[in-house]
């Protein structure tokens, strides 16, 4: 554990946390380092496993005016890293009426006017720490093209690192979320696969699992879970599992 | 040398038929174009603040997409995009030190230095087939069609960026003889060049339809049946607007308005759905129908 490691044990490089500089050892992610410089992280660190994008960090290295961006869980500390965590930037989601709402481009546009402000400037894509095209996807919805915007910003975490660098003033992760909502829920074609598995789910085929796990103790469930059959790490798209329960 | 071809939102968005009927005479002129695999907004209009630089970095941008994609010329059939792009190139060929502040800005992307010539659609007719060359493919000449040529500002001005700039000193002619190539009887008018309106259309609408009913009034007493443009916002101000012309009796004159590149579709024989018609202001098939331009009569 961190608070029990020796400072002898370990090689220490310095960093700067807000700008005051800490000596941490050389293995920790930029997370673990702040942290070991003695902040507490009590929101805007979630999963700390790489995945949910709360973490979305910015840190500049020694002699190099560039900002880079990353996951404070999953980037590693380098000597002479400029740190420091941006917990939430804030961004507004207008709230629109799904039903009612048509997939073009327009009705994007009157749910936010400002995406009109882009002037190409390129910092929401420099700064992207999932590499998103963030520029190219609002330059599809100025055009009104939902399906390409929607592909654009598929790998899109939702960190707000955008929205934070842009001049315009966009809040192009809401924007995005909102046209991938559109076209995945009026405009893609639905998948055949689907609505059989839920025509499967209506007709009660998952009733009877579902009743036994309802009835069960929580000693029961824990056990059932961790006897689970996991798929194996770096398994291919052809593994199964063995037991297929309402799969069939 | 390959041509990029640059289409702009509003071609994408509600100037479709500008782009269709665009695209398909070209594939039937046999002149390859290829869209830009990326772009973005043109901008949408050249910054007039002498130091704003940040809104050249747009179109910079585009001329660095078309230069990355090999092209020695980008096209444009959008007249607004057109002055945009050619504006911004010129202050990248001219403008060494806010050339240099852009390329230091974008440093994702190469160095741009106005290597690209940016064209509009019309001077690529002129310029490749040639007037005379592009009247021997014509299928359906639009005889008996009296057209205005309207080309508003941002083919014309300033004259680094003109269109016709041979004529320099003269009125402009490119679209007189575009349509006289197509068969067509070019009607000129004294509001030819004069500004549409704009985008006072947003802030002073009372001031934009009356621009609008003395535009379209100027073309009709010269004899115009239709009067032919290549930008997206002319066609809202001088086309959608005349949805909104007083019904009175006696009430501002109406007219067909169209795209160049819908006619020059036509003329080449490309059928009623290609050339986008369903598009335009009413009255616009009709009037095509009855002089036996479009083959199903509406």
């Amino acid at each position: 554990m961190i608070q029990t490691m020796k400072d002898t044990e370990a090689e220490l490089i310095p960093v700067y946390v807000m700008g005051k500089r800490y000596l941490v050892p050389a293995a920790l992610t930029i997370m673990k380092a702040i942290e070991y410089a003695g902040h507490q992280f009590i929101r805007g660190c979630g999963c700390r496993g790489g995945v949910c994008g709360a973490c979305s960090t910015v840190y500049r290295k020694k002699g190099d005016y560039k900002i880079r961006s990353g996951l404070a869980c999953q980037t590693v500390v380098e000597p002479d890293m400029h740190l420091a965590q941006i917990p939430f930037y804030p961004a507004l989601r207008t709230p629109y009426d799904y039903a009612a709402t048509e997939p073009t481009g327009s009705a994007i546009a009157q749910l936010y006017p400002e995406l009109f402000r882009c002037v190409a400037c390129n910092a929401c894509t420099k700064i992207c720490p999932m590499d998103v095209q963030v520029m190219d996807y609002i330059a599809f919805l100025k055009r009104g093209d939902l399906r390409a915007a929607t592909a654009a910003s598929f790998d899109c975490i939702q960190c707000g690192l955008c929205a934070s660098r842009c001049l315009a003033e966009i809040p192009q992760y809401h924007i995005a979320q909102a046209a991938r909502r559109l076209y995945g829920g009026k405009l893609a074609p639905p998948a055949a696969h689907l609505a059989t598995m839920v025509s499967h789910v209506a007709a009660g085929r998952f009733g009877a699992t579902l009743g036994e796990l309802g009835g069960m103790t929580a000693d029961q469930l824990r056990e059932l879970y961790v006897a689970r059959q996991m798929e194996p790490a770096m398994s291919d798209e052809t593994w199964v599992p063995d037991a297929k329960v309402g799969l069939a | 040398m390959k041509i990029c071809y640059y289409p702009g939102c509003t071609l994408k968005a509600t100037a479709q038929n500008l782009e269709d009927a665009g695209l398909a005479a070209l594939a039937v002129l046999g002149i390859a174009v290829e869209e830009l695999p990326r772009w973005n907004c043109c901008g949408a209009v050249f910054s007039l603040a002498t130091d704003d630089v940040l809104h050249q970095i747009a179109p910079t941008r585009i001329l660095i997409r078309a230069q990355e994609a090999g092209a020695g010329q980008l096209v444009t059939l959008c007249a607004q995009c057109y002055n945009t792009l050619a504006r911004a190139n010129l202050l990248a060929r001219t403008d060494a030190e806010k050339r240099e502040t852009l390329n230091r800005f974008m440093t994702e992307e190469p160095d741009y230095r106005g290597e690209v010539e940016v064209v509009h659609y019309l001077q690529l007719l002129r310029d490749q087939l040639g007037w005379n060359g592009l009247a021997a493919r014509v299928r359906r000449p639009l005889a008996g069609l009296k057209v205005a040529p309207y080309y508003g500002c941002t083919l014309l001005r300033p004259a680094e960026v003109n269109i016709d700039a041979g004529r320099a000193g003269g009125p402009p002619a490119i679209l007189r003889d575009f349509l006289a190539a197509l068969g067509a009887t070019p009607v000129d008018f004294p509001l030819a060049t004069e500004c549409c309106s704009a985008y006072q259309v947003i802030g002073s609408p009372a001031a934009s339809l009356a621009r609008a009913q003395t535009v379209v009034a100027a073309a009709v007493a010269a004899g115009a049946d239709a009067l032919v443009l290549s930008c997206p916002l002319c066609d809202h101000n001088l086309g959608r607007q005349q949805l909104s012309f007083p019904a009175t009796n006696g009430g501002p004159p109406r007219l067909p308005v169209l795209y160049f590149s819908q006619l020059l579709a036509l003329a080449l024989g490309i059928d009623a759905a290609g050339c986008g018609l369903d598009r335009n202001v009413p009255g616009t098939r009709a009037l095509l129908a009855e002089r036996n331009l479009v083959p199903v009569a509406v």
